[in-house]
């Protein structure tokens, strides 16, 4: 039974092509984008973590000196010959490229060794001088180094053994050691054996992490959004096919097969087909990340200085999640007509009534559902909170605002029909409104990949638009210095004027604010802070008032914990209230901070001096060259905050380019859905056309009608997306981001971008319509005239 | 099923369906026994039960009160799967409007209910199907069939099944006068061969004299 | 140690030792070649020879405590030439590196050490005696006194030695030929130390004493293509009389074998290729794979017959270069203790 069972299951989609290709396709892309999207996040996380092994920069402990960026070698010797395992590290810079020496026997941390011993020849390594590094970094390098060519490195790297490094930098001594985990039993205390040298535990960077997970949201949310785009192709075929196997099923029935055995195999018809396409999909998914990794390498390379690898690994966590849930994905979109196969009398019969009454209903059910969905939205977006209400939010307003499609769009179609003159037009919008039920699964999957791509660019673009003010603000100063000691501060504020530099200390000091931890800072307020701060939320003069010390500037992640805006009282010091006069975005920090002026701060901790300074300069490295050279302090010490913008931007450039790709993807998927109902509506559409035909409009004219209704629908669809994907973008940004980290992004609209965006979907549509339109007009005559003399 | 037992024995079986304006009495206790081999057919107006009648006769439908026995099976309080077996191993339906699976050919759709009940028997299928005049048609699928020729699917559907007791809805009912007659002597001509009992309701006098026996069923109630 | 770190270690010459211990690249690529009839020159041949591509300072002990309870120690310096000579600093072609371990009845410690020459981290001097790898050391005024320290994680020794008899010198007065092909290494011996000093282990400090056995052996040939690893035997019986002998296991499943048998006051014989024998008696499972534990050792020109027996038989060196050594227990024709070296048991 089960045999003959599965052969005439089977034997649909055996005869219905179409409609198998539209499943597996469909479920396919889906699968594809996700697992896609999750392949290039695990494969990212994964790299982040390699590169911080690479440059052992957070994994190991580090001796560097007290004062100065160098190491005598002898130090790394009387460290050894005491029994303290550590290794040396030799950094400097040759043709503005980082030279990184190492000792492999020693090391423990890898430094693209994995590269090194693949290409065979440690001897060359050790013994001759040999470097390694990108061949872009070996180009800037030039002719007289010899480099040999590794991928796997990171760019702007050089890496070489230590007495390599040391002969190309004619320096005989070290930058730092790194300290191996395992140590002997009995050691000295290093300030008894090297009392200028100090000890630094190994600390990861909270602040990259932030943004790079902020990064990585985005990706999920948008492969999320390419499921559910995807899982809406599945549902429709899936709809379709049980539809007209409705009959099918009947018959079974009649001949003798029980439901429950009937419903078995139907499940398991659907996991089998769900994870023939997710099969699919997977192999797709691998593809599209492995197309998309050099971008998303890009991107995250430097936010480590490291280099990401370049290669995929087929990992279970993105290829699992990506079979799991397009096999959920396919039995959610079966659930609902098994369930109605379920309960469907036997006997057609025997209860019509019932049945035109179900189907009268189906319309109210789907209105009732979307004006729930959707009301269950607003109260999640006014009452809900945490991260998990913010994405149950995005799903109730995105399936609502899809259910709502079809019943918003009936009505314009119902006004365009009321105000047409002409009788084909008015046919046009006629027929039109009757198609609509038939598309209406195709134009809702179009409207949530126009939605998920309006959202998802206005995301991006605003955080961009964000990020590029936020680096404006905080990095205004072309340099930045950490002195070592007071000594070396006191240097840098009196050389900075004699150099031709504005020097802004920063005086810097942990403390509890309104119990929340915070980092308390006195800054010298002047036109760099006036002319580079925004702020979310300001009074009129307040950086007058925090010059004067009457108020104090909050970080917008100190403000929404603590509960405080602009006006309320802040204890900056035991019995010392002050108001917030601004609050200030700080994009990519976890923690809380207050901005208080210079003297103010002063008095309140006269223990503190200032040992971070901001340099304006015009010549930032002439400047550098001058510290470095004139007060000693260490390169290590000075960051080029000019690079690091460029740095940053370059960042944001290569989310754009994956934002784009996906932004394609997503759209072709929707069209393929469209091109699917259209496909299976065409061959409906001949008796409906027929009387047309036979009444004067020619195949061709039928034909560039069909275009255009698919034309007119995508941009009926365009028009609805819009709010939706704002709504989307407003969800992203002022919950999910805000429940996720802490910050709101504030949101910037794009109109061009939109427009480019509706115009690529309205060709999606057009493109999905022109195969079943051209197939429409040249449907032969007598299968038209069939129509009229079909036999009952 | 020993031989004293009849094909199909009903009595005093009630039905009554939830109607617009109330409760409507469908079948009001009929009793009817068919012996193997027997044919019978069942006359009426339209909505006077007969369909029903026959529905709860195949199993597709339960009766509200009476004893149902088909082939030796007692349906009375067998479950939905339990009905399904009998349905699929003793009854054969032939439908108005022939419920063929269109993603079958004919020779699949022929065997379809054979093969469910695990019998398939490919030389009388072949018989049947050359019979029926089908040999041709064997590999085309339902569609680009006639009227006549799918209704010829469906009674071969049903004999090469094997059961004990054919029922029969309108068989000829979307046929035109010529081939229904047509299908008609072949599907008696059939019966008679496997030695099957036949219920057949039609509202066609005509038809229903070439059967072995008649009766009429009036308001629910059998005349 | 990093696995990475093993794998860039596996492309050395250094690779050699994982088949089979007398450590000597594919060629002599250059290097110095061991050459018969050799003509030491101490103190000088003591310190290291940076023409020959590898050698080692290879000491064993062992030891009692006072409640008669038998350990193991042992102390080894290896040096590896990338290219034969010396250079200053960095650019220094030789590598060091060392194990160190402690057997008791019941647990087995080791642990090990890299450096590069040149820059002063590890390297031997022959006058005053100095071998040194890190804070590891075996130093003295002379070859005949000594002190030795060494340390891991979880262990740490500092002892001190005193020769009681001279150097022995090992096959064709020290030249010690390898395999049938005519491999050979220069290979001499002290096996007369007296030792004492104190364990530092996880349970607490113990004093020790017993006897020390240092190695010395360089060379730059390889083993032949079809020895697969070698079995080595260092005796010390009651009677004060001594017996190194060594078999390495070749691939056809023969075997080459070569001993030497040391008088209690120093006087050696030389035995050919198949005068001693070593039969595997018992298998014990370490460092998930089988080793023999239990031998039966023949020396028929001696009358020896022994059976010798691990004292630990989880002595497994889980190193870069994994290997087994430890202290032995001699039954039989003769009593005593001993150290046993595995290799090439993969």
């Amino acid at each position: 039974m089960t045999r003959a069972c599965l052969a005439a299951l089977a034997s649909h989609w055996r005869r219905n092509p179409l409609q198998s290709f539209a499943f597996l396709v469909g479920l396919a892309l889906a699968t594809a984008l996700w697992s896609g999207v999750q392949a290039i996040n695990a494969e990212a996380r994964a790299s982040y973590d390699a590169a911080v092994a690479t440059l052992g920069d957070g994994q190991f402990d580090q001796i560097l000196p007290r004062a100065g960026d160098r190491i005598a070698q002898q130090d790394f010797v009387t460290l050894r010959r005491a029994g303290w395992l550590v290794s040396p590290i030799i950094e400097g810079r040759l043709d503005g490229v980082r030279l990184l020496g190492f000792d492999p026997l020693s090391s423990p941390a890898r430094f693209g060794v994995e590269g090194m011993a693949e290409a065979g020849d440690p001897d060359s390594f050790l013994s001759q001088g040999q470097l390694y590094a990108t061949a872009e970094t070996a180009q800037a390098l030039g002719d007289g180094v010899t480099v040999l060519v590794e991928d796997t490195i990171t760019p702007g790297i050089a890496v070489g053994d230590v007495g390599a490094v040391q002969q190309l930098l004619r320096r005989g001594d070290l930058s730092r050691l790194l300290v191996q985990p395992d140590q002997p039993l009995r050691r000295p205390a290093l300030e008894d054996l090297a009392p200028h040298l100090r000890l630094q535990s190994a600390s990861q960077s909270a602040d990259v992490g932030e943004l790079t997970e902020s990064f990585h949201l985005n990706l999920t949310a948008f492969g999320l959004l390419s499921f559910a785009v995807g899982l809406f192709i599945v549902y429709s075929t899936i709809g379709l096919a049980f539809e007209q196997r409705r009959g099918m099923v009947r018959t079974l029935r009649a001949l003798g097969v029980p439901l429950p055995h009937l419903i078995t195999l139907m499940v398991a018809e659907v996991v089998a087909l769900a994870l023939v396409g997710a099969g699919i999909g997977v192999v797709l998914g691998y593809v599209i990340a492995a197309l998309l990794l050099p971008d998303v390498a890009g991107t995250l390379r430097g936010l480590y200085g490291a280099e990401m690898a370049g290669t995929l690994q087929f990992r279970v966590s993105w290829w699992g999640s990506g079979m799991a849930i397009a096999v959920l994905g396919a039995l959610a979109a079966a659930g609902g007509r098994l369930w109605q196969i379920a309960r469907m009398p036997l006997l057609a019969s025997a209860r019509p009534r019932a049945w035109a009454m179900t189907l009268g209903n189906a319309q109210l059910v789907q209105g009732v559902g979307a004006l729930g969905l959707l009301l269950c939205a607003g109260a999640l977006a006014v009452w809900g909170s945490g991260l998990v209400a913010g994405f149950a939010l995005l799903g109730c307003f995105l399936i609502g605002a899809a259910l709502a499609l079809p019943l918003l769009v009936r009505p314009v179609l119902a006004l365009a029909e009321g105000t047409a003159k002409s009788p084909v037009a008015r046919w046009f919008w006629a027929d039109t409104r009757q198609q609509l039920p038939g598309l209406s699964l195709a134009l809702m999957a179009l409207l949530l990949a126009i939605s998920a791509n309006i959202g998802v660019a206005t995301m991006v673009s605003s955080f961009r638009l964000t990020f590029v003010a936020f680096l404006d603000q905080r990095l205004a100063p072309e340099l930045y210095v950490e002195a070592e000691t007071a000594g070396q501060a006191a240097a840098i504020e009196a050389a900075a004027p004699r150099l031709g530099a504005t020097a802004l200390p920063l005086l810097v000091r942990d403390t509890q604010v309104a119990g929340q931890p915070t980092r308390l800072f006195g800054v010298r307020v002047g036109p760099t802070y006036r002319e580079n701060w925004q702020f979310l939320a300001a009074t009129p003069s307040a950086w007058d008032q925090v010059a004067a010390g009457t108020a104090a500037v909050a970080n917008e992640q100190l403000a929404r914990r603590a509960g405080l805006w602009i006006g309320d009282l802040v204890e900056v010091a035991p019995d010392r209230m002050l108001p917030l006069a601004a609050i200030v975005a700080d994009y990519g920090n976890p923690r809380g901070q207050l901005v208080i002026g210079e003297a103010l701060f002063q008095s309140l901790h006269p223990e503190v001096s200032a040992r971070q300074f901001g340099l304006r300069t015009d010549d930032a490295a002439t400047l550098r060259r001058a510290l470095s050279d004139e007060v000693g302090i260490a390169d290590s010490a000075i960051t080029d905050q000019v690079a690091l913008k460029a740095f940053s931007m370059s960042v944001f450039d290569r989310t754009f380019t994956v934002t784009a790709a996906l932004n394609v993807l997503t759209l072709a998927v929707a069209g393929f859905a469209m091109l699917m109902c259209l496909l299976t509506l065409a061959d409906l559409r001949v008796p409906q056309l027929a009387p047309v035909w036979a009444l004067g409009l020619t195949r061709r004219r039928i034909g560039q009608l069909e275009v255009i209704r698919a034309l007119v629908f995508a941009g009926v669809v365009c028009l609805f997306a819009l709010p939706v994907g704002l709504g989307l973008a407003w969800v992203l940004l002022a919950i999910i981001n805000v429940e996720a980290f802490g910050w709101r992004l504030p949101m910037y609209l794009f109109p061009a971008d939109y427009a480019r965006l509706g115009a690529y979907a309205i060709l999606a549509a057009g493109t999905a319509a022109a195969w079943p339109a051209i197939r429409l007009m040249r449907v032969p005559p007598n299968a038209l005239l069939k129509v009229f003399a079909h036999e009952h | 099923m020993t031989q004293a037992d009849p094909a199909l024995f009903l009595c005093g079986v009630q039905k009554t369906f939830a109607g617009a304006d109330g409760p409507v009495r469908v079948l009001g206790g009929v009793d009817l026994t068919l012996a193997p081999g027997e044919t019978l057919a069942l006359t009426g107006e339209s909505g006077s039960g007969k369909s029903t009648l026959l529905h709860i006769a195949g199993g597709l439908e339960v009766a509200d009160a009476g004893t149902v026995r088909v082939a030796g099976h007692d349906l009375t309080g067998l479950s939905d799967s339990d009905r399904a077996v009998v349905r699929c191993r003793d009854v054969a339906v032939i439908f108005q409007q022939f419920n063929l699976i269109p993603s079958l050919n004919v020779a699949d759709n022929i065997a379809f209910q054979a093969r469910l009940a695990g019998r398939a028997d490919m030389v009388l299928i072949g018989d049947l199907a050359a019979r029926l005049g089908l040999s041709d048609q064997m590999r085309k699928y339902p569609e680009a069939l006639s009227g006549g020729q799918q209704q010829r699917v469906a009674i071969a559907r049903a004999i090469a099944a094997r059961p004990q007791v054919l029922l029969a809805d309108e068989p000829t009912g979307n046929l035109d006068e010529s081939t229904a007659v047509q299908v008609l002597d072949q599907l008696l001509t059939l019966v008679a061969d496997t030695g099957a009992a036949l219920l057949l309701v039609t509202h066609s006098p005509t038809i229903a004299a070439r059967m072995g026996r008649r009766l009429h069923l009036s308001r629910g109630v059998l005349a | 140690m990093s696995i990475r770190l093993v794998v860039f270690l596996l492309f050395w010459p250094v690779s050699v030792f994982a088949q089979g211990f007398a450590g000597l690249g594919t060629d002599a690529q250059g290097f110095e070649v061991p050459q018969a009839g050799p003509q030491f020159d101490f103190p000088a041949d003591h310190g290291p020879h940076p023409d020959y591509r590898i050698e080692w300072w290879y000491l064993t002990a062992n030891l009692t405590d006072v409640d008669g309870t038998p350990y193991g120690l042992q102390w080894t310096l290896f040096r590896t030439a990338l290219a034969p000579g010396e250079d200053a600093g960095w650019a220094s072609p030789q590598v060091w590196f060392a194990h160190a371990a402690v057997t008791t009845p019941q647990a087995h410690f080791a642990t090990e050490r890299f450096a590069r020459g040149g820059v002063g981290v590890a390297g031997v001097q022959a006058e005053p005696f100095r071998a040194w790898i890190d804070e590891w050391a075996m130093e003295g005024p002379d070859f005949d006194t000594l002190t030795l320290t060494a340390q891991g994680p979880d262990f740490a020794y500092d002892m001190a030695l005193q020769a009681q008899g001279p150097l022995v010198f090992h096959g064709q007065d020290g030249f010690s030929v390898k395999s049938a092909e005519g491999q050979a290494s220069y290979y001499y011996s002290q096996p007369f130390y007296e030792i004492a000093g104190t364990l530092m282990l996880p349970d607490g400090p113990v004093e020790v004493t017993g006897n020390a056995w240092l190695d010395r052996e360089w060379s730059s040939q390889p083993l032949s293509d079809n020895q697969s690893g070698w079995d080595w035997f260092s005796l010390s019986f009651d009677d004060g009389t001594n017996l190194m002998g060594f078999q390495l296991r070749q691939r056809d499943g023969t075997l080459y074998s070569a001993s030497t048998w040391i008088e209690a006051d120093g006087r050696t014989t030389a035995y050919p290729d198949g005068a001693f024998a070593a039969q595997p008696m018992t298998q014990s499972e370490v460092g998930g794979r089988d080793v023999p534990t239990t031998w039966q050792v023949q020396l028929p020109g001696r009358g020896v017959d022994v059976r010798v027996e691990a004292l630990n038989t989880q002595a497994w060196m889980p190193l870069s270069i994994p290997y087994w050594e430890g202290p032995v227990v001699i039954e039989g024709s003769h009593t005593g203790v001993g150290y046993l070296e595995m290799t090439g048991y993969e």
